[in-house]
């Protein structure tokens, strides 16, 4: 952003001199950027909690954490780290019925691999996002279903995982496109800051 | 906020991952090891979100009660013309009933029947549908002063939705008939015939174990069963229907995937029926009636 001098000839403000410390950020700032850091999660954590809501297809609340985490961990891993998966994934865990601990391990090893290789993902296109969010999901899916193998040491249907990837694919779209226009927001305002 | 320095701040973020995936293969474990522990935890949660999920679920009744009276707008026509001829079948069945009444009254009295008393149920409001991909179950909000037992029976207004298998304060899940994890014990009304229904997490649960030579008729009605003391007899749950793949399967009387109240029947010990309150001696007449 460029500032152009005031008129009436006073000199236009200059940055602090180099050797002194930055004042430290007003508290309507610091309130600023907390909303900013705990927006996503608390988003994502209050969307899972609706989803769980009747009327919806069952195990809706898997299909929406997992595009959250995934978008937020490639695109701004500073509002989505490795702890608040954890909770995340053990809110899904608490909201289903599946054995605890299953959905927090899928949910972090899919965070681990978004964190790992976020710089190659973000500068590809949307479509090529969504189909890279698609072989998470998969990977995701297919994770869940031998943990519930061995965890409750019975075969689980096939069909519910499949149905589940194929819900969580197509939700990606919808999901993303408002987390995208929260991103750019989020970065509007810390650029303006 | 704690102040580190930059390589150690950089460390530590790269350890949290690898100690949050030991700590979730811990959580399994505890999971595993305690399952009272991840119950409890579930039913806490659930008590916290019960109140939120009955606030959402009106405006989403609202919502799927608009779009349901749109489309019996358009059946209006052939649902008219299908009533008359159900109402005109169903007047014959009446005045059979009806005599069937009058006649089992006037054997009552001759027999000097103890009269089974009528079970205490609670009806309760279904919240949010807290299965997920693995499981059918629903979860119920109930208040603190209602005595909710686990293995309590639920209905809804048209027959056997599930059973209690967890209770809290202020709601209570019912796993449904369709969950894999459900057996039930019932009773085909034409031939008597015990059989079990297992979910199979589908619309349908099938039957199995059914005596030798007694095979499910198609159309048949299915009931529960009094033996076991685990249910009371007699409660309708559907009919029998074979599937393409020649299995036995129950197409159930209860509307499970739009279930709003459902009645929680307290049977105590001494409120189960007796085995025989089963046998109805119309039903059998019916039966042999379309034979």
């Amino acid at each position: 952003m460029t500032r152009s001098g005031p008129p009436g000839g006073v000199a236009p403000a200059r940055p602090a001199p180099p050797g002194r410390k930055e004042p430290p950020p007003g508290l309507l700032h610091r309130l600023d950027a907390l909303g900013r850091a705990t927006l996503p999660g608390a988003a994502t954590a209050l969307l899972m909690v609706l989803a769980a809501a009747p009327a919806g297809p069952p195990g809706a609340v898997a299909a929406v954490c997992l595009p959250a985490v995934f978008f937020w961990s490639v695109f701004r891993p500073a509002v989505m780290p490795a702890p608040l998966v954890f909770v995340l994934g053990l809110l899904q865990d608490l909201l289903g019925l599946a054995p605890l601990g299953a959905g927090v391990l899928t949910l972090l090893l899919a965070h681990g691999a978004a964190v790992r290789w976020r710089r190659a993902i973000a500068r590809q296109g949307f479509v090529v996002v969504w189909t890279l969010y698609g072989a998470v999901a998969a990977a995701a899916m297919a994770l869940g279903w031998m943990l519930q193998l061995l965890l409750t040491l019975r075969l689980p249907p096939v069909v519910p995982a499949w149905h589940l990837f194929l819900l969580s694919t197509g939700l990606y779209p919808l999901l993303a496109w408002p987390m995208a226009r929260l991103h750019q927001a989020m970065s509007r305002a810390e650029a303006a800051a | 906020m704690l102040r580190l320095s930059i390589p150690l701040r950089q460390a530590l973020a790269r350890l949290s991952l690898p100690v949050l995936v030991a700590m979730a293969f811990g959580t399994m474990l505890l999971g595993k090891a305690d399952t009272l522990l991840a119950e409890r935890a579930r039913v806490a949660l659930a008590d916290v979100l019960a109140p939120l999920w009955a606030a959402l679920a009106e405006p989403l009744r609202a919502a799927r009660n608009a779009v349901e009276e749109a489309r019996a707008l358009l059946a209006l026509r052939e649902e008219n013309a299908r009533l008359r001829e159900e109402n005109e079948r169903l007047r014959r069945w009446h005045a059979a009933a009806l005599a069937l009444e009058a006649e089992n009254a006037l054997l009552r009295r001759q027999l000097d029947v103890i009269p089974e008393p009528a079970p205490r149920f609670v009806t309760a409001r279904a919240v949010a549908d807290g299965g997920g991909v693995y499981a059918r179950a629903v979860l119920v909000a109930t208040r603190p002063g209602h005595a909710i037992r686990k293995g309590q029976v639920a209905l809804d207004d048209r027959g056997l939705v599930g059973r209690v298998t967890e209770v809290g304060a202020r709601s209570a899940r019912v796993l449904l008939v369709t969950d894999i994890n459900s057996r039930i014990p019932v009773a085909l009304e034409g031939s008597r015939a015990r059989a079990l229904m297992i979910g199979t997490n589908g619309p349908r649960p099938r039957l199995a174990y059914w005596p030798q030579g007694t095979p499910p008729a198609e159309g048949e009605r299915v009931v529960t069963n009094g033996e076991g003391n685990l249910f009371p007899g007699g409660l309708p749950v559907g009919v029998v229907r074979w599937s393409g793949a020649g299995v036995p399967e129950v197409e159930l009387f209860a509307r499970l995937d739009r279930l709003d109240f459902v009645r929680l029947f307290d049977l105590g010990p001494e409120g189960i029926l007796p085995p025989e309150a089963v046998a109805r001696p119309g039903a059998v007449r019916l039966g042999a009636a379309r034979r």
